[in-house]
């Protein structure tokens, strides 16, 4: 493997291992601000202990997630050099401001909200925690206007291979990158509500702490169900704005390869990379795509095979690609080429077709498991069966996020800023072995973290809140 | 509104504030990584271990972050900085990442589970993740006051034994004295008797040390840099040393009138004057070249457009002033001592 795939992988790596901890922060802090709010309105310790127990998983998921977080800002400029002297403008900027802005306040109020049960009023103790849940969600939008923007470069221009800020408000107003927001923010609130049903669940089913655990199983049945519907009809939405803003990442998605109007969504089918077909395409729904696409069951939906040379040519014309330009000097003097044709800026179609369908297949199966969830909430005890289900099906939200983030960042491929500039344009010059060797050092330090990290959280959430 | 400011003001207005947050990092993560590396030779017990973990506890994160900042203005201010800086320190940077990811997870672990050896072993992690970015900041600080190779296309010419250098050890040892001085003064404030005394007595210990290494530090600035350069060109700017070797030995007066308050002020003067003393020296340059001066990365060949600077000034003329209100407003309320009471709540690390 040569520096550009060992970078890739390494970021994909520590970005998913990161995420890994993201979605239950964003949604669990919201959910304990909710309970510490009903506890000084009402005064009801059941709150408080609910506050503190769910809380110190909470803390647990937290510090990982933090951990990994700076690893991601200091990668830009290890692994991707190229890319951060090129975007820096605009990239950089939404990233310290995500520091200055929310990372400080969240950092800030954790700590008091931790430690600061005897030490502040209740009011002020509970601010804190709102405090973290608006911190975090906040942090969250400015990740991903630094990505939406990635994803649809507006407010910039190119010049000379380097993007100038031109449109301060267009950056942050990016559509693209208010729709991934809402569609990643709905799911990591899913994934939250679906924890606490699960661990909720697992000690009813053993009636240890009826009372508590039985509101904090109806308060997440309620909220994992509508957060499940919201994300299916914001879903759709979604696809609706890649159509619009990526139609090649689009038809990948659903290995679409040659235009046609009232295009058919088949329900069975598997790209065939090679030779630019699927194998078989069975159970057609006749219009569908171009339904899902834009709306309307007649309209066309233009294929990989028109689009992938269009989108080169584009990227061309924009910058003057050079393919006899090498991408990188590397240290030893030798010099990284990388040439491009056109026909193959698409992006690897299987595996985002596969990563789709799964994250779809799973958003069905999350709403059924939420309207049951919903429907039993009251006899949840006497349902050791479906109990067990919800213990098991934890580890799938995680799953559905990690597709639909392979679908973003792997169907934006060949470009690392949408066809503005390749993945392969944005590397840092650093020796082969160099990358191995992080990469290793990676895998097995988070791997060995996250091992300890589920531990605890299994430890503590069998605990209880006696404990 | 972007116009209000030339992009050269600009431009010298973020590298003024590229130094003073890197600064502001190592004046508060200073005190909490200074304990970590003081953990080892302060603590004889459990207990003692856990004042140390809780002196720190509602601050390191926190303090953290201003590293996360200084990291994003490099790289939103001076891109092309950052993109240097990053990927020639590649090795040094990632044993740093690595060092500060188990000294965090070493605070929310160790408690979790009473065992002595699972503590033992966040113990460890907590002492190497404290004295390794100690030392590697330091010996990447003192590289930079003196020049990295990197060649007209920012490309890094020289490897990780070449940053430990003569120069660079001794920037890394005077780093790592400077943040245990740091360190053992917030201890004795934050602590009670025994451990305060031991504290105190760290700090009496620590003070000539650091003393004879930051004045052979500045003597080898002049033999190894030329950071002095700037200074002998504007002399009113060797007010920054000269107050730095004030506040060195303010530190040792304060210490003997029993004033630890003070004298932790005057070590964090000390690190703050310090670290823009070199990076002040270094002005026009954010990476200077040990191999050609045209291949140094100045402010005007990185800087970012001038939209951008002016936007970012703004966000921080605004946002910096609340972070630090309610930051100092957290210090407050957690400025008590540590007491075995608050080791017992169950929220304590």
């Amino acid at each position: 493997m040569d520096v550009v795939m060992l970078s890739r992988l390494q970021f994909a790596v520590t970005v998913f291992f990161h995420f890994i901890f993201v979605p239950l922060t964003l949604g669990l802090s919201v959910l304990l601000a909710v309970m510490e709010t009903i506890y000084v309105r009402t005064g009801n310790e059941q709150y408080k202990r609910m506050a503190k127990f769910w809380g110190k998983l909470f803390l647990i998921n937290f510090a990982l997630g933090v951990v990994t977080g700076i690893t991601l800002e200091f990668q830009f400029g290890t692994n991707w050099s190229n890319y951060s002297h090129s975007v820096g403008d605009i990239f950089g900027s939404i990233l310290a401001i995500e520091a200055t802005l929310a990372f400080f306040l969240e950092s800030t109020f954790i700590a008091v909200w931790h430690f600061g049960w005897e030490r502040v009023s209740k009011r002020v103790h509970c601010f804190a925690i709102w405090a973290v849940a608006v911190a975090g969600n906040l942090s969250a939008v400015w990740i991903i206007i630094a990505n939406g923007w990635m994803q649809n470069p507006v407010g910039s221009e190119f010049v000379a291979g380097k993007a100038i800020l031109t449109d301060f408000f267009a950056v942050i107003g990016n559509p693209f990158a208010w729709s991934q927001y809402f569609h990643t923010i709905l799911a990591a609130w899913m994934l939250s509500g679906f924890f606490v049903l699960a661990i909720s669940a697992w000690h009813l089913v053993r009636k240890n702490e009826v009372d508590f655990f039985n509101r904090s199983f109806k308060m997440a049945s309620a909220w994992t169900l509508a957060l499940a519907l919201l994300l299916a009809v914001h879903g759709h939405g979604h696809g609706m704005t890649v159509a619009k803003y990526q139609p090649t990442k689009l038809a990948a998605m659903e290995s679409h390869w040659e235009s046609a109007s009232s295009a058919p969504m088949y329900l069975l089918t598997l790209p065939n990379e090679a030779k630019k077909e699927n194998y078989f395409e069975l159970l057609p729904v006749p219009g569908f795509l171009s339904f899902l696409a834009y709306g309307d069951f007649n309209a066309e939906v233009k294929g990989l095979k028109e689009l992938a040379p269009l989108d080169f040519a584009e990227f061309q014309r924009k910058t003057g690609y050079d393919p006899a330009k090498p991408v990188a000097e590397m240290p030893d003097g030798s010099k990284l080429l990388r040439p491009m044709q056109p026909e193959e800026a698409m992006p690897p179609v299987l595996l985002t077709f596969l990563s789709f369908r799964l994250m779809v297949g799973l958003a069905g199966l999350f709403i059924l498991l939420a309207a049951l969830a919903w429907v039993w909430r009251d006899s949840i005890a006497e349902r050791p069966g479906f109990a067990r289900i919800l213990l098991y099906a934890i580890p799938l939200p995680y799953i559905a996020i990690m597709a639909g983030w392979t679908v973003a960042e792997v169907g934006r491929q060949p470009w690392i800023v949408h066809k503005l500039m390749l993945t392969v344009q944005g590397i840092s010059p650093v020796p082969d072995s160099s990358v191995a060797l992080s990469l290793a050092a990676f895998i097995v330090i988070y791997g060995l973290l996250g091992v300890v990290d589920i531990y605890l959280l299994r430890r503590y959430a069998i605990k209880g809140p006696a404990a | 509104m972007s116009d209000i400011l030339s992009h050269e003001i600009l431009q010298n207005i973020w590298f003024f504030l590229w130094g003073l947050l890197w600064a502001i990092y190592f004046a508060l993560d200073g005190f909490d990584l200074g304990m970590g590396t003081l953990l080892p030779f302060l603590a004889k017990n459990d207990t003692d271990r856990r004042i140390i973990f809780n002196a720190a506890g509602p601050f390191w994160d926190g303090n953290e972050v201003w590293l996360i900042t200084a990291g994003g203005v490099t790289f939103a201010a001076f891109p092309l900085a950052y993109a240097v800086m990053f990927s020639a320190l590649y090795a040094p940077l990632l044993i740093l990442l690595f060092a500060l990811i188990f000294r965090a997870v070493s605070f929310e672990f160790r408690n979790k589970i009473d065992h002595p050896q699972w503590r033992a072993v966040w113990d460890g992690f907590q002492f190497l993740g404290s004295f390794l970015p100690a030392l590697l900041l330091g010996v990447a600080f003192a590289n930079l006051f003196q020049g990295i190779p990197i060649n007209e296309k920012g490309v890094y010419l020289g490897n990780i034994i070449k940053l430990l250098n003569p120069y660079g050890l001794l920037g890394g040892i005077f780093f790592v004295l400077m943040f245990a001085m740091h360190g053992a003064l917030w201890l004795a404030i934050k602590s009670l008797a025994p451990m305060h005394d031991r504290a105190l007595n760290a700090a009496a210990v620590i003070w000539p040390l650091l003393a004879c290494v930051a004045v052979a530090f500045l003597l080898a600035t002049a033999h190894y840099t030329p950071l002095y350069n700037n200074y002998l060109s504007a002399p009113v700017m060797m007010l920054i040393p000269i107050l730095a070797v004030i506040a060195l030995f303010a530190m040792r007066f304060l210490l003997k009138a029993n004033l630890t308050g003070g004298a932790f002020a005057a070590s964090a003067g000390f690190i703050l004057l310090v670290t823009l003393f070199g990076v002040f020296g270094m002005y026009p340059a954010l990476i200077p070249s040990s191999l050609s001066p045209e291949a140094s990365i100045t402010v005007g060949k990185a800087a970012s457009s001038q939209l951008t600077l002016t936007i970012m000034l703004c966000v921080a003329l605004v946002c910096v002033p609340v972070v630090i209100a309610y930051q100092a407003w957290v210090f407050s309320i957690f400025s008590h001592k540590v007491t075995e009471e608050e080791l017992d709540s169950d929220h304590a690390y």
